[in-house]
């Protein structure tokens, strides 16, 4: 019985401190009710101002049109599909955390899935509006679903890429919802039962739906959970695949290469990850949580970035050879003139992107480098950085010349309203986060209570002297009666 | 919606070592467990209290095919009765293509209908609201509520829980089912309202 309990002194205790169930409790609700501290007011005051900013500029952009951005007839992609692959990509680690470390049994996710999970739909959130507003006429936005119409009835191009983009990316949004509110239910129930005024009462008694904590239902609950983990775990990796189809299956030089969709999947996982880093880095010490997200979780997620830029800066380079080895005077030259040419007009975003994506992670081959919290965080930002540059170079040095160099368009850069777009889109995303951290238990409290009593520090210290205990007893009862 | 007024005697538990053998010898002497509440899952507590194993999975494969199905069906009704599209003279029935749809649909079913079916069978919903055998059992104490039947003597099996290791032992009369209620006002149930 004991040994069930049994987890090896190798691994690093999952939560620090002396901890009980009860404890634990305290520690993650409590935050909620409480006042908010004044950095959270500070920094909910921006991203409110972010985000205005972002719906003055979307409202420009439906009043007089998207020509007030900066695309031309060859440039016809910039920046407003450039942010949308960025944060699409963002959200990929809340679902690889939440679903495939689920599947294989990494107890550390349970620290930061919530959060991620909760990051995975807001930056899905945010990637959505860009391509819902380059529609231009957005009222008629509508119209990429398939449904019974008087116009013939007139249906979508299912053959068409950009079309398995809504399918994926609503379906993606869906199932992170469904996923993320199912394992908060038991976690707002606590809040519920705690609950001390009649706001509190109300509102966590709406949204908890109802949950007792029945062994029945938490039965039930598990099975769900797992089946929803083996559903996204494809469905992540189908999603990003699909977005690297809308550039792959074009004959671009530069986009029509079939080692886009597994380069775009872990870029994606990549800059999702950096961004959880980020997040999670500030979180831990706003709201106190250094014994749930312990410097092990970040040493974790350092171990997938290096692995992840890894495995981008190993796709760039087959991507470079294959353009040469090809033979395609066509696709050499988007490589060799476009980017790798620093000369060139945009010759200077491939090697940011080469210097931030691929040289910087390599140090987080040091165990030193992947502790240091400043240091993670200073890495998390220059990767975000990295991320974004290369869907810029993969979008923009693909286009700019094009076949006719006489409509070559050399200087795009963004208008202002691209960049309140931009901006405004970090508004929503964090201002949707300083919510969430404010009214939501931000770390999954039962499962932490789950693991406690196999990975919490206090519990660890005592396995020695129960290992011991059960080596002697199976040698009492096993091998003294054999012989 | 309703289940009717019981009998419940409870008892808390804080330990999960505690737990096992108390639920094995509550059901030996032949209570009847009508429910433990735990504040995470214990795996191997439905096993011990005797719970079959939940079929929510199949009903995610059936929702799944039925996506599969619905997707399939739908596109190729589409592309190949309600308006043929000719693009650069490919077949219409363009199955390869239509792959990555039909996908993302049949994970869209699978996953909508079985959260939607374990809400159902959970009764969870906003708005619905449930009698709470002891507010701790969704932060620290694993509640065990046997039901009392006529024979049932009340102090006896309050005695055999209190050897069993359970604390705060306490007897309670409650609504089994749910009703739509809000956390922050007391409510009667409708019936006791109405008076029948």
């Amino acid at each position: 019985m004991s040994l069930l309990k049994y987890e090896s002194q190798i691994r690093e205790p999952l939560v620090d401190g002396d901890k009980n169930y009860h404890q634990i409790t305290e520690d993650i609700i409590g935050p909620i009710e409480t006042n908010p501290s004044r950095l959270w007011y500070i920094g909910f005051a921006i991203s409110i101002a972010l985000l205005l900013f972002g719906v003055y500029s979307v409202y420009r952009d439906v009043a007089y049109g998207i020509g007030q951005w900066n695309l031309n007839k060859t440039i016809g992609w910039g920046w407003d599909i450039t942010n949308f692959v960025w944060w699409i990509g963002i959200g990929h680690a809340g679902t690889l955390i939440s679903a495939i470390l689920l599947l294989f049994r990494q107890g550390w996710r349970t620290g930061v899935n919530r959060a991620a999970e909760a990051m995975t739909i807001f930056a899905v959130i945010c990637a959505g509006q860009f391509p819902i507003w380059h529609m231009g006429r957005v009222w008629l936005a509508p119209f990429i679903f398939p449904y019974p119409n008087t116009r013939g009835p007139l249906w979508v191009n299912f053959n068409s890429p950009l079309l398995w983009d809504v399918f994926a990316v609503s379906t993606y949004f869906t199932v992170s919802l469904l996923f993320w509110y199912s394992g908060l239910i038991p976690d707002l129930a606590t809040v519920r039962d705690r609950a001390k005024t009649k706001f509190r009462k109300l509102f966590y008694g709406v949204v908890a739906f109802g949950w007792t904590g029945s062994t029945k239902h938490w039965q039930r609950h598990e099975s769900l959970s797992l089946v929803l983990a083996g559903l996204s775990t494809p469905l992540v990796l189908s999603v990003h695949t699909i977005v690297s189809f809308d550039f792959a299956t074009s004959v671009i030089p530069g986009w029509h290469t079939t080692i886009f969709p597994p380069y775009f999947v872990a870029g994606a996982i990549f800059s999702g990850f950096a961004m959880v880093q980020t997040l999670l880095i500030i979180v831990r010490k706003v709201m106190n949580l250094q014994d749930y997200i312990t410097i092990g979780h970040i040493e974790a997620m350092n171990k997938v970035i290096v692995l992840t830029g890894s495995i981008v800066g190993c796709a760039y380079l087959t991507e470079l050879f294959v353009a040469w080895y090809g033979q395609n005077p066509y696709e050499w030259y988007a490589f060799k003139e476009n980017r790798v040419n620093i000369n060139s007009p945009y010759g200077w975003s491939y090697w940011l992107m080469m210097f931030c994506n691929v040289a910087s992670p390599q140090v987080f081959w040091s165990q030193k480098l992947r502790r240091n919290v400043t240091f993670t965080f200073f890495m998390s930002i220059i990767v975000n950085i990295g991320m974004w540059y290369e869907r810029f170079v993969i979008i923009v040095t693909s286009i700019y010349r094009d076949f006719l160099p006489s409509s070559w368009s050399t200087y795009y850069s963004p208008s202002v309203w691209e960049l309140g777009f931009y901006l405004g889109t970090f508004g929503l995303f964090f201002t949707c986060f300083f919510i969430f951290a404010k009214f939501f238990p931000i770390i999954a409290v039962a499962e932490i209570k789950a693991i406690l009593k196999t990975s919490g520090e206090n519990y660890k210290a005592k396995m020695t002297q129960m290992e011991k205990e059960d080596a002697e007893k199976f040698y009492i009862e096993k091998v003294e009666h054999a012989h | 919606m309703a289940g009717g007024r019981k009998k419940f005697v409870v008892g808390s538990f804080s330990d999960e070592k505690v737990l096992f053998p108390a639920v094995k010898n509550v059901r030996k002497a032949g209570y009847k467990i009508h429910d433990v509440y735990t504040p995470f899952p214990i795996h191997g507590l439905d096993h011990a209290l005797g719970i079959r194993e939940t079929s929510i999975h199949t009903a995610g494969f059936i929702y799944g095919t039925l996506g599969t199905a619905t997707a399939l069906g739908f596109i190729s009704w589409i592309f190949t009765k309600s308006w043929p599209l000719n693009i650069g003279g490919k077949p219409h029935f363009a199955l390869p293509a239509w792959i990555p749809i039909t996908f993302e649909l049949t994970v869209l079913f699978s996953a909508i209908g079985m959260t939607l079916t374990f809400c159902y069978l959970c009764t969870l919903a906003p708005f619905v609201k449930k009698h709470h055998f002891s507010l701790k059992a969704t932060d620290d104490k694993f509640v065990m509520a046997i039901e009392c039947t006529p024979n049932t003597s009340e102090a006896e099996l309050q005695g055999f829980l209190n050897s069993a290791g359970a604390e705060d032992i306490n007897v309670q009369e409650a609504e089994t089912g749910w009703w739509i209620g809000r956390y922050d006002t007391e409510q009667k149930l409708y019936r006791d309202e109405v008076g029948f």
